[in-house]
């Protein structure tokens, strides 16, 4: 698998609704998604706060994925992606003032009906952050830097 | 320094800006009562003594040292090692030696970009031979040093073994009272202890009427006149009292000045400014995408915003450092 490229690791904040069922359909039929993905599942994306984002990359994230059900309608819990829609834009802002590439954050929709949107999202937000490189975070940690 | 069984007391400052001092003389006149109970043993604002007098102490001579201010310099953290050492109980001692505070800002720049402009840029500096700082230097007497600047700004805990945290900027005079009673008392809770505050946010110290919140505009404090009734946040004014520790007695509140979060991060929050942004994003009242990134994208200067306090004891520490 290791053939000396850079491997990012992605961790993926799916709801169990829509992308998550989407991620899982796209593994039952098989379609071709990189490893570098890991998903974590929330029942809702409103459940996600800023700080798991913040968390997964200052624990060595190379990127950061959040993805639930389209607006307004296809929420299991009515308005749950409201909450994301009025939250990601502004942690979009705090990540780019930290220093955080644009291209390490992918915030949407894909319902659980679109398995393949979500493989090729898996594909190309991969490869996206691979050309970024590594994001090592960790090495920079306050108590190691001087 | 006396053989008698007073407390020995020691204060420091590292990098802060003396606010903390003032704290300790707003004790007003119970500071004469410090006096009968304490010896200040070492104390750079106020007392005649010299690091080479607390190098020559005993290890754990000093019975309690209040440290205020972060990490900045190599000279900082040699204190605050040389302190930890000589010390028996280390209190980090208000917001700057807790989370990084107002200083801990300079995290959004590294070394070279601070010394470009406090030394080269800034329009009131006039340095035509382009003089910058050297940590050490040749002179004709011989080699002479001063302390390294870091790139980061870091807090107490993140170099020592820290005990309390009385946090605050600064920390209220009837706050610093009960911790020095609590020492003299001996009544000290478990180690790493916030003491000193409140378990309860700001939010439950205010007098503010809150509402069910739906905010269509955010409003910088200048820009509007505050209802002093109403709840600030409700009014669209950014308050930080919703992810603020209390124990202040909401000082800021009171006087219709939105809270900026300087008792730092109330129990069980990991990251401050993350929690302000969630609370904050939370209420916009938008029911479209479009809608919600307007009104959120009028907010200037999210970090200088949600992690005004904080942005060292934060989870990423500092903005990206791109290396030299």
């Amino acid at each position: 698998m290791n053939n000396g490229k850079f491997e990012p690791r992605i961790i993926a904040f799916l709801c169990n609704w829509c992308t998550y069922t989407a991620a899982d359909a796209a593994g039952v039929a098989r379609m071709e998604q990189p490893a570098n993905v890991d998903v974590i599942r929330v029942m809702c994306t409103g459940r996600i706060e800023p700080m798991f984002i913040l968390k997964a990359f200052s624990e060595g994230a190379d990127g950061v994925i959040v993805s639930g059900c389209h607006p307004p309608g296809d929420c299991h819990y009515n308005n749950g992606n409201f909450k994301t829609f009025r939250r990601m834009p502004l942690v979009e802002a705090l990540l780019t003032q930290f220093g955080i590439d644009e291209g390490r954050f992918h915030w949407g929709w894909i319902s659980g009906a679109e398995a393949p949107l979500w493989a090729q999202l898996a594909r190309n937000f991969t490869e996206q952050v691979r050309a970024l490189g590594p994001l090592a975070w960790k090495s920079q940690k306050a108590s190691k830097e001087d | 320094m006396a053989d008698n069984q007073k407390l020995k007391l020691a204060l420091y400052w590292a990098a802060s800006c003396g606010g903390c001092e003032i704290a300790i003389v707003e004790l007003r006149e119970k500071i004469l009562v410090v006096d009968q109970v304490a010896d200040i043993v070492f104390w750079p604002v106020a007392v005649d003594a010299k690091y080479k007098d607390v190098e020559a102490m005993p290890d754990q001579y000093i019975d309690v040292c209040l440290f205020n201010g972060a990490i900045r310099t190599s000279e900082n953290e040699h204190l605050a090692h040389l302190l930890r050492k000589k010390s028996k109980v280390l209190v980090a001692f208000g917001s700057c030696a807790c989370e990084g505070c107002i200083p801990g800002l300079a995290n959004l720049n590294d070394r070279q970009s601070i010394f470009d402009y406090v030394y080269l840029e800034s329009p009131s500096v006039d340095n035509p031979n382009k003089v910058i700082p050297q940590p050490t230097y040749q002179m004709p007497e011989g080699e002479i040093h001063i302390p390294k600047f870091y790139n980061t700004v870091k807090t107490l805990a993140q170099i020592e073994d820290v005990d309390y945290f009385v946090p605050g900027c600064p920390p209220q005079a009837p706050q610093v009272w009960s911790v020095i009673e609590a020492i003299v008392a001996g009544n000290l809770p478990p180690k790493g202890s916030v003491v000193g505050a409140n378990e309860k946010t700001v939010c439950d110290e205010c007098k503010h009427d809150r509402k069910e919140k739906a905010i269509r505009k955010f409003y910088r404090y200048h820009e509007i006149i505050a209802d002093s009734t109403q709840c600030l946040f409700d009014q669209g004014i950014i308050c930080a009292g919703p992810a603020t520790r209390g124990g202040c007695g909401s000082l800021c509140t009171k006087v219709d000045v939105p809270c900026r979060g300087c008792y730092g991060p109330p129990p069980h929050v990991v990251d401050q400014g993350a929690a302000l942004l969630s609370a904050v994003a939370s209420v916009v009242d938008a029911d479209t995408e479009e809608e919600a990134a307007r009104i959120v994208g009028e907010i200037p200067d999210p970090i200088g915003t949600f992690y005004r306090f904080g942005l060292p004891n934060s989870l990423l520490h500092r903005a990206r450092l791109v290396k030299e």
